[in-house]
């Protein structure tokens, strides 16, 4: 059909635009991510703490932030704070805003997994003498890790679809230098398909990656996996 | 920031009427992205349980594709990319259908979860009082897992709520395109962001904590797998 | 009662049955004649259960064939082969075999008389007076008619069990199928249960029930069949086969029983 021959005939020029943009959107993604990761966890360790004005403001946090879209605070992260005087880059924002956003979902996550450890491999660890700190260091958290990877994991493959919406304030990523692409040519059709074939195949991917790591860590976390079986 | 405080005296009356409208077109916009995603999903749920070989593998590979990439580039396609073949919408209809579409996948693992949760015992015993494999779906197996769905379906509303705003992108008439507006015309744009913010807030806070409280209670009726 | 023909209800020919390489059924031959209470005996493994729902095809035997009144179940002749039959044919079919299993698998989103009505009412068409008035006489035969509008969670053991043979019994079957049905209950709700299948017995029920519970099987049963390793080892009537068996594994067996 005409359409596929002619579809393969741009290809080569649409790859060389659109590749490059793919190595942004890994590394948006990426970036956020780890500061998702770490966002995560410091405000499921603060709500560990059980005073009440911390967990208050914790929780409230994370439900402003998980009740709001995305897009509303990359646009206020972008637009809003230059009335202070802020001025971030498309990347930082876009960076920042999915990182702080994923921050509040993986809190949840990571509260979850630690609480379903909790209690008496605490009460455990305490009675040999640790401190609180080190047995969330040594007991609770390598233990929660096994349980927090699958949601983790999944979260990361949305991640890298969400960096879609951070076109929305002209960070060079695919879907942005996929908006100009098709100004430029006015080939929405080939080049959005394209588009979604490269979301594909990135998707597809992290969730190989994302299967390989939940099974290694499976095997050697905690929760009984790692003992010998008894045949 | 104390001028905060004036500046929505000032603003206040023009921008909430304006937003609020918006935000009619935001709720339908979610309610009807969801009832397409709805209905679609469970048609595809079923046609993956399917013995019927090409079923199965259709709903399998329609769930892989949509579920791996945005909802954003299937808007896209659907607004842009099919105007190429003459197929013309408008923006709002484009987006209903998009989310609808790209929805149901999800929609369509979470009604297999649900259905396959639900003890076999059950859909053995209807067998044995001679129903089809179909006619225990109906009376038997569907009514209980919908029950089971009803938290992870609400949370999917949640979600597809705060996604509509993603609309805004290909200038669906609703919240967000709103607040945009309003954001560039009046040069305040925290100030337009975080009421728009706030009224989404107010949209999806009830609807999180009655789902919360869902979730607490949907053991009633239902025997599970684990049981 | 029959119009006293010995000609079989049930007829079991050669039966095998295999999940992947373990062969739970290696050759059965069973015949129940209108009327008769059969109950079937043996060590867990030994294939009971598997036979049971080998007979209203919730399992496909691997081969072997099973006839209600002489006729095929769940596979037709088309002069050549033999090739498995529809769903809804198979639907059909099991009108006529009724079963209660040892977790009773009540619907918990229906009330007990709705338990008893849905298969009337969906698969047999019929009216909703009609239906709901067979349901209650049903239920008030196994007792329970003043828990019609109970749901499953609200009864006990014993009670949802007894609901499970009145939903049995709403299809109007020719041979009734019990696979453990006091197995899962707590000692004093078993009674309960066993008065009402001693009850159908008597009426003249075709039954065919898997049970340990010995005193039963002595009481009610037209003949005890012996299973053991996928093969009917021994049969006959209780007197026979409980005091003067004729197998050693079958003496073996009795004895560990009595033991417990």
């Amino acid at each position: 059909m005409l359409f596929w021959e002619r579809f393969r005939d741009n290809l080569p020029y649409f790859l060389e635009v659109l590749i490059p943009a793919a190595g942004m959107t890994v590394r948006i993604a990426a970036g956020a991510f780890v500061l998702a990761i770490v966002v995560g966890l410091v405000l499921a360790l603060l709500q560990t703490v059980r005073v009440a004005i911390i967990t208050i403001v914790v929780r409230t946090y994370i439900e402003i932030i998980r009740g709001t879209p995305v897009l509303a605070q990359l646009f206020i992260l972008y637009f809003g704070l230059t009335e202070i005087g802020i001025r971030f880059t498309p990347v930082q924002a876009a960076i920042i805003g999915l990182g702080l956003n994923g921050g509040a979902y993986l809190a949840e996550v990571f509260r979850a997994g630690i609480e379903s450890i909790h209690a008496g491999q605490m009460e455990a660890a305490l009675t040999v003498g640790m401190t609180p700190l080190s047995a969330m260091r040594y007991v609770i958290l390598p233990q929660a890790l096994s349980v927090v990877v699958p949601p983790t994991t999944n979260y990361s493959i949305a991640l890298l679809k969400d960096t879609a919406i951070v076109s929305a304030v002209a960070a060079p990523e695919i879907m942005f230098k996929a908006r100009n692409l098709v100004m430029e040519t006015y080939l929405s059709a080939q080049i959005y398909l394209l588009v979604a074939i490269m979301y594909l195949i990135m998707s597809l991917i992290l969730a190989f990656i994302a299967r390989r790591l939940e099974r290694r860590l499976a095997v050697s976390g905690a929760s009984g996996a790692g003992r010998p079986s008894a045949a | 920031m104390s001028d905060l405080f004036a500046v929505y005296q000032e603003h206040i009356g023009v921008w909430l009427p304006q937003l609020i409208e918006a935000a009619g077109n935001t709720l339908r916009m979610t309610a009807l992205s969801f009832v397409l995603a709805f209905v679609v999903g469970l048609v595809l749920a079923l046609a993956k349980l399917s013995p019927i070989r090409p079923l199965h593998l259709f709903a399998s590979g329609y769930i892989e594709v949509m579920r791996g990439i945005p909802a954003l580039a299937v808007l896209f396609l659907i607004y842009f990319g099919l105007a190429d073949f003459g197929i013309i919408f408008d923006a709002f209809p484009a987006a209903v259908i998009g989310f609808g579409l790209n929805g149901a996948a999800y929609m369509a693992e979470i009604f297999r979860a649900g259905i396959t949760s639900i003890h076999s015992g059950q859909l053995e015993a209807a067998l044995t009082v001679g129903m089809t494999p179909m006619a225990a779906m109906r009376w038997v197996i569907l009514p209980q897992a919908l029950r089971v769905v009803l938290p992870p379906l609400a949370n999917f509303g949640i979600a597809l709520l705060k996604d509509t705003s993603v609309a805004s992108i290909i200038s669906a008439p609703e919240l967000m395109l709103r607040a945009r507006d309003l954001a560039s015309s009046s040069f305040l744009p925290m100030e337009v962001f975080l009421l728009a913010a706030a009224i989404y807030l107010v949209m999806s806070l009830p609807v999180a904590f009655l789902t919360r409280r869902l979730e607490a209670r949907f053991a009633h009726g239902v025997v599970s797998r684990g049981s | 009662m029959n119009n006293g023909s010995t000609a079989a209800l049930l007829r079991v020919d050669d039966l095998h049955k295999s999940f992947g390489a373990n062969e739970v059924l290696r050759g059965v031959d069973l015949e129940v004649r209108s009327g008769e209470t059969i109950t079937i005996i043996g060590p867990s493994g030994s294939g009971k259960t598997t036979l049971l729902r080998c007979i209203n095809y919730l399992e496909r035997p691997t081969s072997g064939h099973v006839y209600i009144e002489d006729r095929l179940i769940g596979e037709h002749w088309n002069g050549k082969t033999f090739q498995h039959v529809g769903d809804r044919e198979l639907a059909r079919e099991r009108t006529e075999m009724g079963m209660v299993f040892q977790r009773f698998n009540l619907w918990p989103h229906l009330t007990a008389l709705e338990n008893v009505t849905l298969g009337p009412l969906r698969v047999l068409k019929k009216s909703t007076e009609q239906a709901r008035a067979e349901g209650q006489a049903l239920l008030d035969k196994v007792g329970l008619s003043h828990k019609a509008n109970e749901y499953p969670e609200r009864l006990s053991g014993g009670q949802q069990q007894r609901v499970a043979i009145a939903r049995a019994l709403a299809m109007q079957p020719k041979l009734l199928l019990f696979d453990e049905p006091t197995s899962a209950l707590d000692p004093e709700l078993i009674g309960e249960v066993l008065n009402v299948m001693r009850a159908l017995a008597l009426e003249g029920r075709t039954m065919l029930v898997v049970t340990h519970e010995m005193r039963f099987a002595q009481d009610v049963a037209d003949r005890v069949i012996f299973m053991d390793d996928g093969l009917i080892v021994e049969e006959g009537p209780p007197a026979q086969l409980f005091e003067r068996p004729q197998q050693t594994r079958t003496r073996d067996f009795l004895r560990q029983v009595v033991e417990h």
